[in-house]
């Protein structure tokens, strides 16, 4: 049958012996990392910026030019107050994100265990998570004070939301053919959760925590702006009204800058946690 | 320790699964169960291990597991279900660490096994680093570190190729002929079956009923040599089998 098959399927006669290669037809689709490009895109923006600023193109009331930011900067850190806008700032984002991950995970744990968590609280985690937490921040100055309390509120309930979410969907992707001999083999639902679900969901917690990560900073900066003496938020908004746009774009690559290193440090984690992925 | 089945009946909804199953499991042999794709053969090996009930009928245990027991219904599965992010060794001990063993009793009893498993030189490796047959291996390292009364295999080799497969059937068949295991092992695979089993259970098509209890005498570790004899035997099963396979494949499936 096989063979009845081929020969019409296909046409076995050649018409003529002349040999040449198969044409190539695969290849693109796929990417591969090539390291020099990011650093010669970045410096070869700044070097248009810095042409377009000195050279009239881009007049200096529409965009400071680079160096004029990097004064700005400078000045920051001689006058001391570099790092005291960045301790705080950087003292709200480790307080708020690593509460709010800590309850996030916990509450999504439970909504994703719980068949009664999850009949009561999934519905409420769906209300409330699309409320942009900024516009709760007059509540939480009346709850919290207008100190750092609020502050911290408003970062912790940002993270909150999108962990519970990630958290719940990482559970529920957890293979259950795991879950299966974990059972079989007597294990107890402590055993179960501890190592096999939460190890399981893991990739997908840590991939949640970098969308966690920079809605924490989103809201560090929203939240600065609105009452806080230090702070880069604060010092973006000082500048700002002031006009100074040098020591905005300052303040503004600073939060860049604080990003990136957020970044990095869930990268380093997931090669730590996740080395035994591919 | 046997076990037996009475009187087994299931269903989802209102799709019959299984109905009127009736067999006994012996200590010491191992009851192959066949059957043609979803006629409920792994649904019956989860009642079996107490993972899921019957809408009827009861699985009775008979007589008590050893004292050195520590996972009486062991199982071992087709997609080997280890653990990616620990290594053979830290697999193994997944199931010895609920029962407060002490640590060196734990480390011999990790050692012991994987000699059993010829895997003691990959005591290290993670699960991605292993081929299926070494995967499987490590599974089935695991299920005898709790020392089974019964193994419960869910068509064990059906991941594998085809001569890791044989590799594979080889080392259960020294394995039995050492310890005498007792185990029951599904499989769609007629070869296997008549390999491995004393005893062969044919399932019809769904709702499972069992066609026959086919019975082989011939000593496992004298079916490899008895070619003729064993091929005689899959071609009676495959006869068995064969209408209902057809009429399964044909079933448009709603779930």
């Amino acid at each position: 049958m096989t063979e009845s098959l081929s020969t019409r399927g296909t046409s076995a006669q050649t018409t003529s012996a002349e040999a040449k290669p198969v044409p190539f037809r695969g290849g693109g689709f796929r990417t591969s990392p090539i390291p020099w490009i990011s650093p010669l895109v970045f410096i070869g923006l700044i070097a248009f910026w810095h042409w377009g600023s000195t050279s009239g193109f881009i007049p200096s009331l529409v965009l400071p030019s680079p160096g004029e930011s990097l004064q700005a900067f400078i000045n920051l850190f001689q006058s001391g107050l570099l790092w005291l806008h960045v301790k705080a700032s950087l003292q709200r984002l480790v307080i708020g994100w690593t509460a709010g991950t800590i309850l996030g995970i916990s509450v999504g744990l439970f909504i994703a265990l719980s068949s009664i968590g999850r009949a009561a609280i999934a519905p409420l985690v769906a209300a409330i998570m699309p409320v942009p937490k900024i516009a709760l921040l007059p509540l939480f100055i009346i709850w919290f004070g207008i100190g750092e309390g609020s502050k911290v509120a408003t970062i912790l309930f940002g993270v909150f939301f999108p962990t519970v979410i990630s958290t719940f969907g990482a559970v529920d992707n957890v293979d259950r053919t795991l879950i299966r001999m974990g059972q079989s083999f007597g294990l107890s639902w402590s055993s179960i959760v501890r190592k096999i679900i939460f190890p399981g969901a893991l990739p997908a917690i840590l991939s949640g925590f970098r969308i966690s990560a920079s809605i924490a900073i989103i809201l560090l900066v929203a939240a600065e702006m609105i009452g806080a003496q230090y702070g880069i938020g604060a010092y973006v908004l000082l500048a700002g009204s002031l006009m100074a746009t040098d020591q905005l774009i300052a303040g503004v690559a600073i939060l860049s800058a604080l990003g990136l290193t957020v970044s990095y440090l869930i990268g380093r984690a997931e090669r730590y946690f996740l080395g035994w992925r591919t | 320790m046997d076990l037996s089945l009475n009187n087994i009946y299931h269903q989802y909804g209102d799709v019959n699964i299984l109905s009127d199953i009736n067999f006994d499991i012996k200590s010491g042999e191992i009851v192959c169960i066949i059957g043609p794709s979803g006629c409920g053969k792994s649904t019956l090996l989860r009642f079996l291990g107490g993972l899921e009930r019957p809408a009827s009928g009861e699985v009775l245990q008979i007589g008590s597991p050893p004292d050195t027991c520590l996972n009486p219904l062991t199982y071992i599965f087709q997609d080997f279900a280890l653990l990616p992010w620990r290594s053979v060794e830290g697999n193994i001990s997944l199931a010895l660490e609920d029962h407060r063993i002490p640590a060196d009793r734990v480390k011999a009893i990790i050692n012991d096994v994987l000699a059993r498993t010829k895997l003691t030189d990959f005591r290290k490796a993670l699960p991605r680093q292993l081929s299926g047959g070494m995967k499987q291996r490590v599974a089935i390292a695991r299920a005898l570190c709790v020392n089974p009364a019964v193994l419960l295999m869910d068509e064990p080799l059906s991941a594998l190729d085809s001569q890791t497969r044989e590799l594979l059937m080889d080392d259960l068949v020294d394995l039995w002929t050492r310890e005498q295991f007792t185990a029951c092992y599904v499989t769609h695979n007629l070869a296997e079956a008549v390999r491995l089993g004393h005893k062969i259970i044919v399932l019809s098509r769904r709702p499972g009923t069992i066609l026959e209890i086919v019975e082989i005498d011939t000593p496992l570790a004298d079916r490899k040599k008895d070619i003729v004899a064993m091929e005689q035997k899959q071609k009676y099963l495959w006869n068995l089998m064969r209408n209902e396979a057809l009429a399964a494949d044909m079933e448009l499936t709603d779930d």
